[in-house]
């Protein structure tokens, strides 16, 4: 693939802090316009990936280039480029909603280009994350969720090539989930938006990722799209069916091939027939484990 | 457009809002009317009593005025950096592009603004309460009081920053120059006259801003007779530049180091640590 369709490319990263090693060796790139969705289980190196990437903590080893530059390096230029959504913030109380990010937009005008208008309109924005009726509140009196996507929209407001994403949806219900899984989509859409986000929802990697890596023990034991890494790894599909008032489940490798020959031996008395791929539940199951094991004795973080 | 005037620009903006949400902060604003209470009540009580000639809330005022500046530089800068640190302010100002310099130049702004307000406000009524100030202020005394904050400022608030960058809470900004404070003041002649204390005292007083801040505003808003009251019978105006100057240089010398070093750390990791702290404490 061409070289300035790379975003982010990353080399051999390590991280040790002391004896103890955090990334062991990470290799990855990502295209742009690509939603990368990072998973691991806690301490597995994650947000120390993304804290690299976005310039706020140095690394150990390895080549590491964010949008054509070493982060250890990078200048405004260079962060006017990228947006940062982060676990947990909770600062500017006491400012309105409208008016922080009215006021975080202006550093971005500076770098605005045609091709890339720089920043977005902050009523456009406050409309997209659905904060449009909490505009004149105090950040400290939004709720959980929606101080969220407050973080989102500050994320965004410098229209970023590049936009990190560390666990945005914990603590959000249902409701305001799907709603901030459509405004991902239309990102990477209509902007042009590379996205590289964390999460412990499975079910949020395989509705948002393009492509999925896991993280465990410092280093990437699985790469690839939601459907892809299933069938690598689990391998077996479960077909289940009513017949007569029972209930059958067989798990097999050709799930088509075993249900074609299901209907075709009973012309009648088959009914509720169910095919289930293997999920990503039981691909990050089943990998993670496999990669836990070893590691003797267990370390913490 | 020229970058470096934008980012001048767009920190004083952000001192402008902050300043206006300082004022509006009810939590602020409980603490100014209790401070200032006090010190308006001290020299309600004292507009009687008269040291040869001269009103004790006279020779009160403006040393609480020169405290007042080393408060503002060393007390409202640790806390306000202290928890803009905790609470992550600080690093959304790092994801911003020229974010931590406009945050920088937004914090000179607040302080100079706020100190303003709070000397004009313990000023204002002191006019109608303190016998013989309304005869005798003048433009001049103003002059005074304006250079006086400027380097005051100066030789306080980066010590302010310093304590501010290397606190683990704000709690602890906040505690760790409000103790300083209290110590300098009883020693330094803002309520007791310095001349009453042992001679080792008032060495110790002599090293501080606390005293030269309120020795320089003496000298401005109390009658020329008044110098006779201080330690060397004069108001030893050259000397308080000096000293003044002196901690300003060391300050300002240390603390692009101490900001660096600060800055570097601020990450998310560091900010969801100081939030368990945070949560642990339970406050």
């Amino acid at each position: 693939m061409p070289k300035d369709d790379i975003v982010v490319e990353v080399k051999n990263l390590q991280m040790r802090y002391g004896n103890n090693t955090v990334l062991d060796g990470v290799d990855f790139a990502i295209k742009k316009g690509e939603i990368l969705v990072l998973l691991g289980p806690n301490g597995a190196g994650k947000t120390t990936t993304i804290e690299v990437l976005e310039g706020f903590r140095g690394r150990s080893g390895g080549k590491v280039k964010v949008l054509g530059v070493d982060p250890d390096v990078g200048d405004e230029e260079w962060r006017s480029r990228i947006g940062v959504v982060l676990q947990s913030w909770r600062d500017h109380s006491k400012w309105e909603v409208r008016a922080l990010l009215n006021h975080l937009g202006k550093y971005y005008v500076a770098y605005s280009t045609a091709q890339r208008k720089r920043p977005f309109d902050a009523d456009e924005l406050l409309d997209k994350v659905g904060l449009t009726a909490h505009a004149g509140k105090k950040i400290g009196q939004l709720s959980g969720g929606q101080r969220r996507r407050l973080d989102v929209a500050i994320g965004l407001v410098g229209n970023p090539e590049l936009l990190f994403l560390d666990e945005p949806t914990v603590g959000f219900d249902p409701k305001a989930r799907r709603e901030f899984h459509d405004i991902i989509h239309k990102l990477s859409d209509l902007e042009d938006t590379t996205i590289l986000l964390t999460t412990h929802d499975l079910d949020e990697a395989e509705k948002l990722s393009d492509r999925i890596i896991i993280l465990a023990g410092g280093k990437i034991v699985a790469n690839g799209s939601a459907d892809a890494l299933a069938r690598e790894v689990a391998g077996k599909t479960e077909v289940i069916w009513i017949q007569n008032g029972k209930r059958h489940v067989h798990s097999t490798a050709d799930a088509a091939g075993y249900t074609r020959k299901l209907l075709t031996q009973y012309e009648s008395g088959i009914s509720n027939l169910e095919i289930h791929p293997a999920s990503l539940e039981d691909t990050y199951m089943a990998v993670v484990q496999k990669h836990e094991e070893p590691t003797t004795p267990k370390e913490e973080k | 457009m020229n970058r470096t005037l934008n980012t001048l620009q767009l920190g004083i903006e952000r001192g402008w809002m902050e300043f206006k949400l300082v004022l509006k902060d009810p939590q602020s604003i409980v603490w100014i009317v209790i401070m200032f209470g006090i010190f308006l009540t001290v020299l309600w009580f004292q507009r009687g009593t008269e040291i040869n000639g001269i009103s004790l809330a006279l020779l009160t005022l403006p040393s609480l005025l020169g405290m007042q500046i080393a408060s503002s530089g060393f007390n409202d800068v640790a806390s306000v950096l202290a928890a803009d640190r905790e609470d992550g302010t600080l690093f959304r100002a790092k994801a911003t592009p020229r974010g931590m310099s406009a945050y920088f130049i937004a914090r000179i702004v607040v302080i100079l603004l706020t100190s303003i307000v709070y000397l004009t406000i313990i000023l204002i009524p002191s006019l109608l309460i303190v016998p013989g100030l309304s005869e005798t202020i003048s433009v001049g005394d103003f002059f005074t009081l304006a250079w006086l904050l400027m380097l005051g400022l100066l030789a306080t608030a980066p010590f302010g920053a310093i304590i501010g960058s290397i606190v683990k809470s704000s709690g602890a900004g906040w505690g760790l120059t409000l103790l300083p404070l209290i110590v300098l003041t009883a020693i330094s002649g803002i309520f007791y006259p310095i001349t009453a204390l042992a001679g080792w005292v008032q060495a110790i007083a002599q090293v501080f801003p606390v005293y030269w801040l309120g020795l320089g505003v003496r000298s401005a808003f109390n009658p020329e007779v008044a110098a006779a009251f201080e330690l060397t019978g004069s108001w030893r105006t050259a000397e308080t530049v000096l000293v003044l100057l002196a901690w300003a240089i060391v300050g300002l010398l240390i603390v692009p180091k101490v900001l660096r070093k600060m800055a570097r750390h601020t990450s998310g990791s560091e900010m969801q640590a100081a939030r368990e702290r945070m949560i642990q404490r339970g406050y």
